[in-house]
């Protein structure tokens, strides 16, 4: 009987039961279900021991290249993951907790949101942090729902230097929708600021831009944020939280939504997924903001608490007039984040983002050397930065996953004209030597 | 409990970064640079792991309480999930995008055909694509393929509304609108479910879908429900099915067999993996042939060789919903529950899940109001009516159950039912654990009639007591200022 032994009932429990409710057998319990739309096949495989199980998912995971050295990034990174990371966010209240509706029982899960959001504020400069979204692209596309929703316009201006990846969600969360989403092609891996200042005017209701962008570009956009405020719309940032140990802050730069993905904050890479997007934004946007908010209160006796606020803008409460459709969002993947800025702490991530960029200038360095190879971009990179090659990068890039090294992501396939790049990243986890091998078999490559 | 950041000492370390290899690059410009460092905490290793251990004590959670929050599908989450998620940990997923890239994602790329292919014979649906993140981004998704679907027929323009249940998740209505649509909510019925008459009246050839969740909010099964969806076919709407409550129906019935045309699975609440105290969640969308030409890209396909990859080109793709190919590590926990429980096993889900709420209807009957008294599937939706004439509210009993050592139902939600107290026990739970808590609900009742009071005052075994949601609201302290 027991095919779940996650199912505890006896067979006498259930007969117990069964008498209680006042019916024969299980299957009486369905009779709701008309009998002429019952399932005709359910053709699953049988089930197996835990055992059995883990030893699937174990060949499951076989089956994918193992050790491979990673100089790939695209929006997700390989970071360090400090061992409190796994071993705190594995406790089980925090992880079999739900959405903190009730908050005497969930102030664990409210108050470590409340710290989430505070941590958020801190790194962006901003005032106020929702507690996450699903993801870097998804927030992209919440920020600019928000700007449509506060300018009451309907025109988006996207730096092409801004992911392909988070531009395509862009477009697909806004294609039924009455809006225009105008993208400026790069000029050498920066912002063509020219033809933005051409397509600024009152009708756009914000720009969105990335720092570093795609390429690996550091720029400056204070002067950009004037500008967009100049015409009444909001500037959206998307930025990389590391790189925010060292990189202007968005509160310094001026922009007014500032989002990302929290991956590269004690998130694995896992094949893409979990990990979380953030949003944080100027005071006054609050009530436009998407998703949860923990705000911090009183109880009867005086003593601080924390609580879902501003729940009104919610879908539960709003249905269909709310600031967004979110309810779950990526609660235990923002804990994760907490606990890793907390674990590294504030000089931590000075330096954290320091040995990113070394090592990526290291990198830069060397590979620039080899014949025919040089950097697209003349700005500042942080960890990641373009180079021009001598030939297709795609082939190069084929040659060197042979040898157990993801090189870089070639533009190719994101960028007209961009068959020679390829974008290299390189975190602190990267080794000097790993960096030298790299070199040497791009040169063996170039060669070929 | 202090904040981490008032635990924050100056200079303090709490971890230990490797040292530099590479000599210091040149410093960058300083207008590119910070000026004000990000004021994170400064703890010790071991402040920071008594900080998080003792909030995480101050959690109610499947794993310390029963915890029967109705919609959600709070069930006990197998540990063994967690250990086999852990196994995809290094995976990057920029390496499947790689110019022959999926050469090395063979494994990766493989699990979540499988998974699709699994959840498509669950649900009776053609293909699935495992990239939305969570339910509600599945809705969204969803919606987004019906009206590529539209659009592709000229009909664009035309098709304007879609139409929801009152009783419906308000993700429904928002998820739609989201994504362009205006709305049209038609009333229940006294049988419980959207009323069929005025569902006939609302039908025109403009309403572009209709969003059901069947059981319903209410854990009634929709009786009419294939009527429902050939009326809307007539009209070239299309039928959502919200798979929130799919927990009471595995092996019982398929959504594709009665109609419906794309569907969301929620893996968080029906696959048994765990909720993470508000997610990562994960909502796969099914189609039927209709919109495969819409699913979102990169699409999973196998070559005749059974060779998995990766379909980017199609100019028909409502285009990506999610950076990459949504939250693997959740995925990888519902597939092995999957092929754990196998055929029988989710048979068993379905039925003791069904059998676990009809037990607490049963009991819990004589004390609360039940406005829709029949045979439910896998949750039951009492009213705190009677408690009312008391002055004692669906909040105060729920808060009274706090102090029980329960976490509550979910309350005021069907929004339809006054004071509603939604319970889904799920079938996790054994005899004992259920027959203790409709102890409890019992004296909850019984305390609304002898000790009103009690019951407004209550919690009292928190670590706080109940809070000021208007000062939240007002003061709008959304991090923290010191």
């Amino acid at each position: 009987m027991n095919d779940s032994h996650y199912c505890p009932h006896t067979p006498e429990e259930i007969a117990e039961m069964l008498s209680a409710i006042g019916v024969a057998d299980v299957e009486e319990l369905f009779a709701p279900i008309p009998a002429e739309l019952r399932a005709k096949t359910f053709n699953l495989p049988a089930g197996m021991s835990e055992f059995e199980t883990f030893s699937r998912m174990q060949a499951i995971a076989a089956d994918n290249t193992q050790g491979m050295t990673n100089f790939i990034g695209g929006g997700f990174y390989d970071h360090i993951i400090p061992a409190v990371v796994d071993h705190l966010s594995g406790r089980s209240e925090f992880y079999t907790a739900y959405t903190p509706y009730q908050p005497e029982c969930s102030q664990g899960t409210l108050q470590a949101l409340f710290e989430y959001q505070t941590a958020i504020c801190r790194l962006t400069g901003l005032d106020v942090s929702n507690a996450s979204l699903y993801d870097g692209g998804s927030a992209c596309a919440e920020a600019a729902m928000m700007a449509l929703r506060v300018t009451g316009r309907n025109k988006i201006v996207v730096d092409g230097c801004v992911s392909p990846f988070s531009r395509q969600v862009l477009k697909t969360y806004l294609f039924n929708l009455d809006v225009e989403v105008i993208e400026i092609a790069p000029q050498k891996g920066q912002l063509d600021r020219a033809a933005l200042a051409a397509l600024l005017d009152d009708s756009v209701a914000a720009v969105l831009v990335q720092n570093p962008n795609f390429f690996g570009t550091v720029e400056d956009f204070t002067a950009l944020a004037d500008q967009v405020h100049g015409v009444g719309a909001l500037l959206i940032g998307s930025v990389y939280p590391i790189a925010l140990g060292m990189l202007k802050s968005p509160g310094e730069v001026g922009i007014d939504i500032a989002v990302g993905d929290g991956q590269s904050l004690g998130n694995p890479l896992s094949f893409g997924g979990p990990s979380f997007g953030f949003i944080a934004a100027r005071k006054k946007l609050i009530r436009n903001m998407p998703g949860r908010i923990v705000g911090e209160t009183v109880d009867r006796n005086g003593k601080r608490g924390f609580v879902l606020t501003l729940q009104a803008r919610e879908q539960h409460i709003k249905r269909h007039k709310a600031t967004s459709n979110i309810c779950s969002n990526q609660g235990l993947c923002a804990l994760r984040g907490l606990i890793f800025l907390s674990s590294v702490g504030k000089e931590g991530l000075v330096n954290l983002a320091g040995l990113n960029r070394d090592k990526a200038e290291y990198a830069k360095a060397q590979l620039t050397a080899l014949p025919g190879v040089s950097v697209l971009q003349s700005a500042a990179t942080f960890n990641e930065f373009t180079l021009y090659l001598p030939k297709n990068a795609i082939a190069v890039v084929a040659l060197l996953l042979d040898k157990g090294i993801a090189a870089g992501v070639p533009l190719g396939d994101y960028y007209d004209g961009a068959e020679n790049c390829l974008v290299v990243t390189v975190t602190e986890k990267r080794t000097k030597k790993e960096i030298d091998l790299l070199v040497k078999e791009l040169e063996v490559a170039l060669c070929n | 409990m202090q904040l981490i950041y008032e635990l924050s000492v100056p200079g303090r370390r709490g971890l230990k970064l490797p040292a530099s290899d590479v000599p210091a690059a040149v410093a960058l410009p300083e207008a590119l640079l910070r000026k004000e460092q990000a004021d994170l905490a400064e703890v010790s290793e071991l402040d920071l792991v008594r900080h998080f251990t003792n909030l995480s004590r101050r959690n109610f959670s499947v794993d310390t309480n029963f915890y029967p929050l109705g919609s959600c599908t709070m069930k006990y989450n197998a540990k063994v999930l967690e250990n086999a998620a852990t196994l995809f940990a290094p995976f990057h997923p920029m390496t499947a995008l790689l110019p022959g890239g999926v050469d090395f994602c063979q494994g990766t790329l493989g699990m979540l055909y499988d998974l699709g292919q699994l959840l498509a014979d669950i649900t009776g649906m053609d293909e699935v694509t495992t990239q939305p993140l969570a339910g509600a981004h599945g809705e969204m998704t969803g919606i987004l393929l019906v009206s590529a679907y539209h659009a592709a027929r000229g009909n664009k323009a035309k098709k304007k509304y879609v139409v929801v249940p009152d009783s419906s998740h308000g993700t429904n209505p928002a998820s739609a609108a989201i994504a362009g649509y205006e709305i049209i909510t038609v009333p229940t019925a006294s049988y419980g479910d959207m009323d069929l008459e005025l569902f006939k009246a609302a039908m025109t050839d403009e309403v572009a879908a209709v969003m059901m969740t069947c059981p319903n909010t209410l854990g009634l099964f929709n009786p009419h429900i294939k009527e429902i969806s050939d009326i809307a076919h007539s009209h070239d709407a299309l039928m959502y099915y919200d798979g929130a409550n799919l927990n009471a129906i595995m092996g019982k019935v398929k959504p594709g067999d009665v109609g419906f045309d794309v569907i969301h699975v929620n893996l968080h609440k029906t696959f048994g993996t765990p909720h993470g105290g508000g997610g990562p969640g994960s909502g796969p969308v099914g189609v039927k042939k209709s919109l495969i030409p819409f699913l979102p890209q990169p699409r999973i396909v196998m070559d005749d060789d059974g060779k998995l990859l990766l379909e980017t080109t199609n100019k028909g793709s409502i285009g990506r919903t999610a950076n990459f190919f949504g939250n693997f590590g959740v995925m990888a926990k519902a597939y092995a529950y999957i092929i754990m429980l196998g055929r029988e096993g989710l048979i068993q889900v379905s039925e003791q899940a069904v059998l676990n709420a009809n037990y607490i209807k049963e009991k819990l009957k004589p004390y609360y109001d039940l406005p829709y008294d029949m045979t439910c599937m896998h949750e039951c939706v009492f009213s705190a009516s009677k408690q009312l004439e008391h002055g004692v509210h669906a909040i105060d009993i729920a808060k009274f159950l706090i102090d029980k050592g329960y976490h509550p139902p979910t309350v005021y939600f069907p929004m339809i039912v006054k004071e509603a107290i939604m319970i889904e026990p799920t079938e996790t739970e054994s005899k004992a654990a259920m027959d203790a808590f409709i102890a409890v609900m019992i004296e909850a009742a019984q305390t609304a009639i002898s000790n009103p009071q009690a019951l407004h005052d209550a919690p009292l075994t928190m670590p706080i007591s109940r809070l000021d949601e208007t000062k939240a609201a007002r003061e709008q302290n959304v991090c923290c200022s010191g």
